[in-house]
């Protein structure tokens, strides 16, 4: 009776939700709004702030480096979350129905990387990869069995194939951990019977496994492009962005726009474009997602 | 029941009230206080220490203010102590707009170029103390050489901005023992020193190293070509708009390098190649030459590092252009990075400081350090090793110096110079495209 007073009562629930509320507003909130005002304006706190319309926008759009760093943001995203759900989702299927029992030390070696700092991690393959006088273990693996050691971060290509396979080595133990909880859910009778009605192998896979993880397999896909849509430190630490801006993403061309090139105004924009980005992949998945479920 | 909850109720509104109170003070405390600033002038000190922000990749400033403080300065320090901070080179605008937003600029302080210059963020709000004005009134003006004055006003737009702490030349130090293997003559122009990398190239040597991962070392290379090919004002044409880096003679600086890279005279790695591997190539005969200011004398006169000898070791400027306006007299200058005063922090017992460098900075440095700086001598100093003794000849009698490429860029620009330089050197983007690039970046800072 007493909760009931406490939590039907409008003003008590204003008062316990108000200091929460408050710091939300203030931490989350009103940074976000303030951003969005900067959209309209160029300029620095330090030299001051000059209005301009849509000028930002337009800028972005005409901008070839604000371009290819959305090209690559896609890219990157796109690429790296089909990896990391492929691998985590393989080995899921792995620990489940090939090691069973004997999963768990697998288990929590191939998810190591993931608790590693990532800007370790970035530094780690910069050493791995590195070419000429302090050469390291790939390079000097090429040359022993003959070929040429190969400049991996002088162009963009290079250093976007050592992004993928560092980022796919240290993420794909946490999707497959991740991926596993959920195809643990699967009831064993569902599988038994599927077995007998003859599904085995590939089949069993597409048909039963696959749509009654379908809600954990969608969180993992959100979670996942959610991630490498921001992603930051690890091509920062890995090669600055470069060769010359060929792997840098939004969030890193933001940071120096509004860091090194002191313009809040044009960074903002920047922010904004990736913000609507992240929101509309999201909803787009979920969209998805909710078709899914009603035809299977 | 009902007092029970009342109390509760007050108790909550008084959380709420508690809340929101905290939550004001931390919004004061950030915002930031631009209006009630300390009236500096030069009336009172404000400071209570003599607060240093230096660069955290070159100590060189940092450890002879020190010295100075226990030496020469003790007295001015007991006044007003020495306090050193530093900040990572990359950070320094960052950190220059924060510190100044909020009212809280150390006493002296490494800042960016742009922002120190008239039209820059310090420059256009007064906040950078006007060095020449200063030191007229100390009366210690003198102190500073005249080659200086001259290369410290042309890199900050007219501004006396910053203390000559560094005075570095740039030119190409070249390893003698190879250049005598190979019988190579000293080139005096650009085509010579084409000719001479092929020969190195030949004999397995590689011809030139430098810190290619750093961008600007290459930079420096197209634009000492373009000051050679177009003349000493060649970027002040750019600044004015009289010229742009589209224009023939500009691109052709730029697929000069380019070529250099694509024939592999930088040896393999060039673009991810840090600045000590850079120095130990040079260091340890691997490379024959290494495009590098005189502040690479603190590596060459250390016996451990300098495995060729200093005798081996000889400093040339970068050659004619044949054709070109420029000459090989105008050697490249430069006074380090800017450190700038507060004006709102300076009074009477900073100026006893600024006094107490000017007269025992140049001497100090060079003997302690082996660093040339653009302060006077007024001590003379033993001991002068010969390489030192031969850039601070060439110093002394310097008459015309010239900048270097992203001089009076802002900082977009110079960001993109260096860093789409590596692209340019390994063919994946042509001299056109860079040039485009960065002309673009100086259209759009207008």
């Amino acid at each position: 009776m007493h909760v009931k007073n406490v939590l039907g009562d409008k003003k008590a629930i204003l008062i316990l939700l108000g200091p929460a509320l408050l710091v939300y507003t203030l931490v989350k909130l009103v940074p976000v709004f303030w951003s969005l005002g900067l959209t309209f304006f160029t300029g620095n706190p330090l030299g001051g702030f000059e209005f301009n319309g849509v000028g930002n926008f337009v800028r972005f759009f005409t901008d070839p480096q604000a371009m290819s760093a959305l090209g690559f943001t896609l890219k990157y995203a796109i690429v790296i979350s089909v990896g990391q759900i492929l691998l985590g989702y393989g080995l899921a299927l792995l620990y489940v129905f090939v090691l069973k029992n004997a999963s768990n030390f697998i288990r929590t070696v191939v998810f190591f990387p993931t608790i590693l700092p990532t800007v370790a991690v970035a530094l780690l393959f910069k050493s791995l990869f590195a070419v000429g006088d302090q050469q390291g273990p790939v390079n000097a693996g090429f040359q022993i069995i003959g070929l040429e050691s190969v400049d991996w971060f002088a162009t963009g290509d290079g250093t976007f194939t050592v992004a993928i396979i560092m980022e796919l080595w240290r993420s794909m133990g946490f999707f497959a951990v991740l991926l596993y909880a959920g195809l643990l859910d699967i009831p064993d009778e569902t599988l038994e019977s599927a077995r007998l009605d003859g599904a085995s192998g590939w089949r069993l896979v597409r048909h039963i496994v696959i749509p009654l993880s379908l809600p954990v397999l969608l969180s993992s896909v959100v979670f996942s492009a959610n991630n490498t849509l921001k992603v930051f430190d690890t091509v920062l630490a890995l090669n600055n962005g470069g060769p010359g801006g060929e792997t840098t993403p939004l969030t890193l061309y933001m940071y120096r726009t509004v860091f090194s090139y002191s313009d809040y105004g044009y960074g903002s924009t920047i922010a904004f474009v990736l913000t609507i980005m992240c929101f509309l992949v999201t909803l787009f998945i979920f969209r998805s997602a909710r078709r899914d479920n009603t035809t299977a | 029941m009902s007092t029970a909850f009342v109390g509760r109720r007050k108790r909550a509104i008084v959380t709420v009230i508690a809340g929101m109170g905290a939550a004001t003070l931390l919004l004061s405390a950030c915002a930031s206080d631009s209006g009630s600033g300390s009236e500096g002038g030069g009336g009172t000190d404000t400071a209570t220490a003599f607060s240093l922000l230096t660069p955290a990749e070159n100590s060189i400033v940092r450890d002879e203010l020190g010295v100075l403080a226990g030496d020469q300065c003790v007295a001015e320090d007991e006044t007003l102590p020495l306090e050193s901070e530093t900040v990572a080179q990359a950070d320094v605008n960052q950190k220059i707009t924060l510190l100044a937003s909020q009212d809280a600029l150390p006493v002296m302080f490494v800042a960016g170029t742009a922002q120190v210059k008239p039209d820059g963020d310090l420059g256009k709000n007064d906040l950078a103390l006007d060095y020449e004005a200063t030191l007229k009134e100390l009366g210690v003006w003198d102190n500073i050489l005249p080659a200086a004055v001259s290369t410290v006003k042309a890199a900050y737009g007219g501004n006396m901005a910053s203390l000559p702490f560094q005075y570095n030349l740039e030119g190409i130090w070249y390893n003698k023992q190879i250049f005598a293997d190979n019988d190579v003559e000293v080139p005096e122009t650009y085509d010579e020193l084409l000719d001479a990398y092929e020969v190195f190239d030949k004999a397995g040597v590689t011809p030139i190293t430098e810190p290619g991962s750093q961008g600007w070392p290459i930079t420096r290379l197209i634009g000492n070509y373009i000051f050679r090919s177009v003349g000493p004002d060649a970027m002040e044409k750019i600044k004015s708009g009289d010229a742009k880096l589209t224009d023939p003679e500009y691109v052709e600086a730029a697929q000069a390098i380019a070529d250099l890279g694509t024939a592999g005279y930088f040896g393999e790695g060039i673009t991810s190649r840090d600045t000590d591997t850079a120095y130990a190539q040079f260091l340890s005969g691997e490379a024959a030459t290494m495009y590098m200011g005189s502040w690479l004398l603190a590596n060459l006169n250390n016996e451990e590092e300098n495995k060729i000898g200093e005798e081996n070791v000889g400093f040339m400027p970068f050659p004619n252009v044949e054709g070109g306006a420029g000459d090989s007299s105008q050697w490249p200058a430069n006074a380090g990075a800017a450190t700038a005063v507060s004006s709102k922090a300076y009074g009477p017992k900073v100026g006893d400081w600024l006094t107490c460098i000017a007269e025992n900075y140049g001497s100090s440095v060079l003997a302690n350090q082996g660093v040339v700086s653009g302060f006077k001598v007024n001590e003379d100093v033993a001991d002068v090793k010969p390489l030192t003794a031969e850039i601070q000849t060439i110093v002394t009698d310097a008459s015309e110096t010239v900048l270097w490429f992203e001089a009076l860029f802002d900082a977009k620009t110079t960001s993109d110079a260096q860093t789409n330089v590596s692209l340019l050197i390994t063919g994946q983007m042509t001299a056109d495209d860079y040039m485009n690039q960065l002309q673009s970046d100086l259209d759009q800072a207008q």
